[in-house]
Parts: C-alpha cells; sequence; structure tokens
C-alpha cells in the first residue's frame, strides 16, 4: 500500500472581495461580496515509501494547499487522503507525531533559546523516550554539522545554520516522511549543496519519504527522481524529469566551438527548418537549439561537421527552468 | 494530563531562562506593574479617607477583595501570554500551522508560548494588600477558610484564562485581537475589586451567571471573611460560587475547538 494516497482531492476558498478605496473599505463592512476560489480542483496521486518527490508549480497554483492537507492543517473540501492509514486532518495529532515539516521561511525554533535547548523541549512536545531521542540528535548533530551551534541562541544563526537545525529539529522524533516547503530559499550555494546532500542521505540511506516543494530546479534536478508539477489546482504532470522535458516538446542545445571563429550567416544558410529554435554565436562557440523530436541529434552533428571545420562539440538540455516556465505559461501562470 | 503539566512545567522553565537574559527589562517591567497598582490602590484608598465606607463595607474589606481578584488576575495573566498575542502572533503570521503541526493540544502550547514572569509585580502587590487586610482584619485563618480561598484564586484564574481564551478565539474571524475584549479583563478586575453588592442588581445579576465576576470573589470571599451577605446568600453557595470559573473555562475551551475547526477550513 502506498505511504500518501490521495484521491480527487478538492479544497475551495471562499475569499472576501475588496472593493477599491474608503468608500468601497466601508460598504465592504456591511455588504460582504465573496467570491469561491478552487484551489485544487481534485488532485490524484499515491506515494510509495522511500519515494523523494519534488513538488513544483508557479505561486497559487495549489502547492501549499496540498501540503497543508497532507500535514494535517487544512481540511479539503472533498476527496480523501491517507497517509499510513491515517486521515491527516480527523487524526491530526497522531499524524503530526509521524511526520516532519520544514518551511524554509520560517523557523519552528525559539528564537531566544540556545539550539540545543529548543531540541530539548521538542523532545518532550513529541515525547521521545530519551535514548532514541539521543540516538536521533546525534545522527543529525553528525550529518548537519551542528556541533558547534548547539549552545548559540536561534537569534545568532545564519540563515544556512539555522535551516540545518530547523531539519535536525524536524527529525529528532524519528518521522518517517518528510515535508519540505522551499528548504533551500535564501541559501547560499555551499548551504544549498548541503542541505541538497543531507536530503540525498536522509532518503537513500535511512529511507525517509521526502516531499520537496521548491522553486529551485536545480533542487529537483540533483534530487527528484519523480515530479508532480501542479498549476491551477490540477496535476499537470506526474513522472520524471524527462517526462516534464517531453510534454514541452523535446528542445536541446548543440553546442559547437570551431576552429574558427564563426559566422552566423554561413550557420543560418546551412541549416533551416521548423525544428530549429535558434542560433547564436559568440567567438568560436555557436548554441543551436532545435526540437529533437524532429531531427535527430545525430544527423545535425552530421551535417553541422561536414560542411564546417568543428574543434569540439556536445549536445545538452535546456535549463529545467525554461521547461518549466514554457508549461507554466502553457496553463496561464498563477491563476488560482 | 500528567504528562501535559510535566510539559507545561518544562515550557515555563524554558520560558522564564529566556526572559531573564533580557534582566533590565525584566526589572523594570515588574518594578511598573508593581507602582501601577500601587497608585491604583492609592485612589481607593483616598475614597475610604474620605467617606470613612462604601455601603456597610469597611477598607479593610474592601482591601481583602481587592488582594484576591489581583493576584486571580496577576496569575492568569502570566499564563496567558499565548492567548493575548494569538491574533498578531500566530494568526496573521500563520504561525499557528506550527503548532498544528506538533503532536499535543494547540491551547496547551499556547500556555506555553512564555510565562509572563513581568506580572510578579501586581501579584506581589496584591499578596502584600491581602496581608495587610488580613492582619486589619484579624481573620482566624483555619484549614477551611484556607482551603475556600486557595479554591476561589482556582476558579478565579480558570476565569480569566477563559476569558483570554475566548479573546484568542475570536481572531479565528476577526485575526486581530479584539480591544472590547479589555472591558472584560481589565474592567472585569476592576468591577471584582468591590463588593457585588454595592451594584445595581442587574448588574449583580449579569455577574452572577452571564460572566460570573462574582462567583470567583464576592460570594466566596465573603464566607472567608465569614461576615453575613447583605445579598442573603448561604454559605454552601458561597463556597461552590468558584466552580463558575472553571464551567467557563470549559465553555471556553470548547469556542476554542469551533475557531480551531474553522481555521483548518479556511486556512486564516
Amino acid at each position: 500500500m502506498p505511504q500518501i494516497e490521495v484521491k480527487n482531492l478538492a479544497k475551495v476558498f471562499r475569499v472576501a472581495e475588496r472593493r477599491a478605496g474608503l468608500a468601497g473599505a466601508f460598504r465592504g463592512l456591511l455588504d460582504r461580496r465573496t467570491r469561491e476560489v478552487h484551489a485544487l480542483a481534485g488532485i490524484d496521486f499515491d506515494i510509495e515509501r522511500g519515494e523523494l518527490v519534488g513538488y513544483i508549480g508557479p505561486n497559487g497554483a495549489g502547492k501549499s494547499t496540498t501540503i497543508k492537507i497532507l500535514a494535517g492543517i487544512l481540511t479539503p473540501t472533498r476527496g480523501t487522503c491517507t497517509v499510513d492509514g491515517l486521515t491527516p486532518w480527523d487524526d491530526r495529532r497522531r499524524h503530526a507525531a509521524r511526520i516532519g515539516v520544514v518551511f524554509g521561511q520560517r523557523t519552528q525554533l525559539w528564537w531566544d533559546l540556545p539550539v540545543i535547548e529548543s531540541f530539548e523541549l521538542l523532545q518532550r512536545v513529541y515525547r521521545v523516550p530519551e535514548p532514541l531521542f539521543r540516538r536521533n540528535r546525534d545522527r543529525m548533530v553528525e550529518l548537519l554539522r551542528l556541533g558547534p551551534l548547539l549552545d548559540t541562541p536561534v537569534r545568532q544563526l545564519s540563515l544556512g545554520q539555522r535551516m540545518r537545525a530547523d531539519l535536525a529539529a524536524a527529525l529528532l522524533h524519528g518521522p518517517r516522511l518528510l515535508f519540505l516547503d522551499e528548504p533551500t530559499i535564501g541559501l547560499d550555494a555551499a548551504a544549498k549543496l548541503a542541505m541538497r546532500d543531507f536530503v540525498r542521505t536522509l532518503n537513500r540511506e535511512e529511507g525517509v519519504t521526502v516531499v520537496l516543494t521548491t522553486h529551485d530546479m536545480d533542487d529537483i534536478e540533483a534530487l527528484c527522481e519523480r515530479i508532480l508539477v501542479i498549476g491551477q489546482g490540477r496535476i499537470l504532470i506526474d513522472g520524471g524529469i524527462d517526462d516534464l522535458r517531453r510534454r514541452v516538446g523535446d528542445e536541446r542545445v548543440l553546442i559547437v566551438d570551431f576552429e574558427e571563429p564563426g559566422s552566423l550567416a554561413a550557420l543560418e544558410r546551412e541549416l533551416h527548418g521548423a525544428w530549429l529554435r535558434e542560433v547564436r554565436v559568440t567567438g568560436k562557440r555557436a548554441r543551436i537549439g532545435f526540437d529533437a523530436g524532429a531531427v535527430a541529434p545525430a544527423a545535425l552533428i552530421t551535417r553541422v561537421t561536414s560542411r564546417f571545420e568543428v574543434h569540439d562539440l556536445f549536445v545538452e538540455h535546456p535549463p529545467i527552468e525554461h521547461t518549466v516556465a514554457d508549461l507554466y505559461a502553457e496553463h496561464g501562470e498563477g491563476e488560482a | 494530563m500528567a504528562n501535559a503539566i510535566a510539559l507545561l512545567g518544562h515550557y515555563f522553565g524554558v520560558s522564564i531562562r529566556s526572559q531573564l537574559q533580557y534582566r533590565a527589562s525584566f526589572l523594570l517591567n515588574s518594578a511598573g506593574q508593581f507602582a501601577n497598582s500601587c497608585i491604583e490602590f492609592l485612589g481607593i484608598w483616598a475614597l475610604f479617607d474620605r467617606f470613612g465606607h462604601l455601603a456597610g463595607w469597611t477598607f479593610a474589606e474592601v482591601a481583602f477583595f481587592y488582594g484576591v481578584v489581583n493576584c486571580t488576575f496577576a496569575l492568569a495573566d502570566a499564563l496567558t501570554t499565548g492567548f493575548d498575542r494569538f491574533g498578531s502572533h500566530y494568526v496573521r503570521t500563520g504561525d499557528f500551522d506550527r503548532l498544528l503541526l506538533r503532536p499535543r493540544p494547540t491551547a496547551l502550547q499556547l500556555a506555553g508560548h512564555e510565562f509572563a514572569l513581568r506580572r510578579v509585580g501586581r501579584l506581589l502587590q496584591g499578596l502584600i494588600v491581602l496581608a495587610w487586610a488580613t492582619w486589619a482584619l484579624d481573620i482566624p485563618w483555619d484549614a477551611a477558610r484556607a482551603g475556600l480561598l486557595l479554591l476561589t484564586v482556582a476558579g478565579g484564574v480558570a476565569f480569566f484564562f477563559g476569558l483570554m481564551v475566548l479573546q484568542a478565539s475570536l481572531c479565528f474571524w476577526t485575526t486581530e485581537s479584539l480591544e472590547i475584549m479589555n472591558v472584560l479583563t481589565y474592567g472585569g478586575v476592576e468591577t471584582a475589586q468591590y463588593p457585588l453588592s454595592i451594584y445595581h442588581v442587574a448588574f449583580r445579576r449579569v455577574f452572577t451567571f452571564v460572566v460570573p465576576l462574582g462567583c470567583i470573589g464576592y460570594f466566596p470571599v465573603v464566607a472567608v471573611l465569614g461576615v453575613d451577605d447583605p445579598l442573603g446568600t448561604g454559605r454552601v453557595f458561597q463556597a461552590l460560587a468558584p466552580l463558575a470559573g472553571v464551567a467557563f473555562l470549559g465553555l471556553s475551551f470548547g469556542v476554542w475547538s469551533i475557531g480551531v475547526r474553522r481555521y483548518a477550513s479556511t486556512g486564516s
């Protein structure tokens, strides 16, 4: 049985409509108009134990609504959802004891307390038996290199340090399922890499299921075998990164280094057709964007090498940001 | 239950340690509260100095009423900072989500938000007034009197706690804490500083049956003082009256859970 089963999950919010201006605000006091917002329009997916799933979508697409429902904070309008056999919103406290949640933009640590005191408070909140607490704490301190930070008040930590402490805090009770909401937001490059390493280790070695929402496509490319893309309250894609790429056309970029400075005119004379996306030349290097569904990369390479003196070449995928941006554009960005 | 109390104790320990980090702020706040209550009490003294007594009640008797309700309120106030700041600190910021993500009742976690040490100022002043009134009235303390006084304080703490829970519950609908609730909290303290018998009959009914201020102050205190109630109530009623505070707290938690359910369905 999957760890998470979501069936036909929908959430409708009623939001008050605001009228413009001061007079409008006063009228709104007496005569409220509301409209319905369909944050989730009926979504389905299963997540198996041990998966590491990226959950992505533009702002307002329904990502955080889904996470809140899965975490037991929010009651859906209709549909069902079970996590390890529990319905999160009906069994909030039992469910909460089994999951870990990290919000990148907020801390769950006590601001004025040294990190270790927050941990000890959480031990009591989650009723973690002492031996288990000690084991989990020591493991987290080692993996996240928290040793030197334990006695520092949280308010004095850098964002990267705080995120590491927050991750540890969410895992002290040994949850088998971890929700990470924008865990790398605002982090510098080194901290991002450390975060990704940790999440990978947690998932591969400890078998913790991870559901990750992010706007950072590098997180997704580095970590996730599976992604769920949501837009306007619907699941648009459920599959691997390749599925996402195929969905918006199989665009590739051929990068060619010539022996001599390249000529745009010469290249454009040689290469034309609907499959060609763009050609750019800078010095000896040319970037040729093309649709791999319409022309085989090998055929294109043969054509280029037979006409020009080529020193080196390689084919790459366009950055996944572009792919996702295309997909969002297709589905009207951030409407719901 | 025992585990919940232990957790609350741990929360308070942590909270006290973190408040003591800001020692100057703690001392000034406490001193301010103490001075504020003293000046208020000075006002009452000035009235009695001018008029001698109030509807048959002496200054020392009124001081006793004053001491009880102020100690009660100071304790409740110290325990409910989390509820007092609920709108601005939890609902507006969305931090209430964090409480929902933990495997404990939300009200327990909010009670653990902070044990407001600065309230010792008011508590201390209340205790001093109470001690003086006890001495001036020459109250013959025995187990029954002491027990009833403790029950009175417990009922009063429950009542004011309930008011704060109610105030916080309204934030589920209004987001902001409503100043209007201060009418009941601070206004309630002011009212209960004087014997209920001095008020008009309509107010007396409201303060007995709707907002049971009389039940957590006047009635049981009359029994502790050992005087006859000008309103004619009997000792049994007087001794049981503080339970109204507990009932009020229970009712407030009922409203609270309706609010939590609403939050869970609107997400804000």
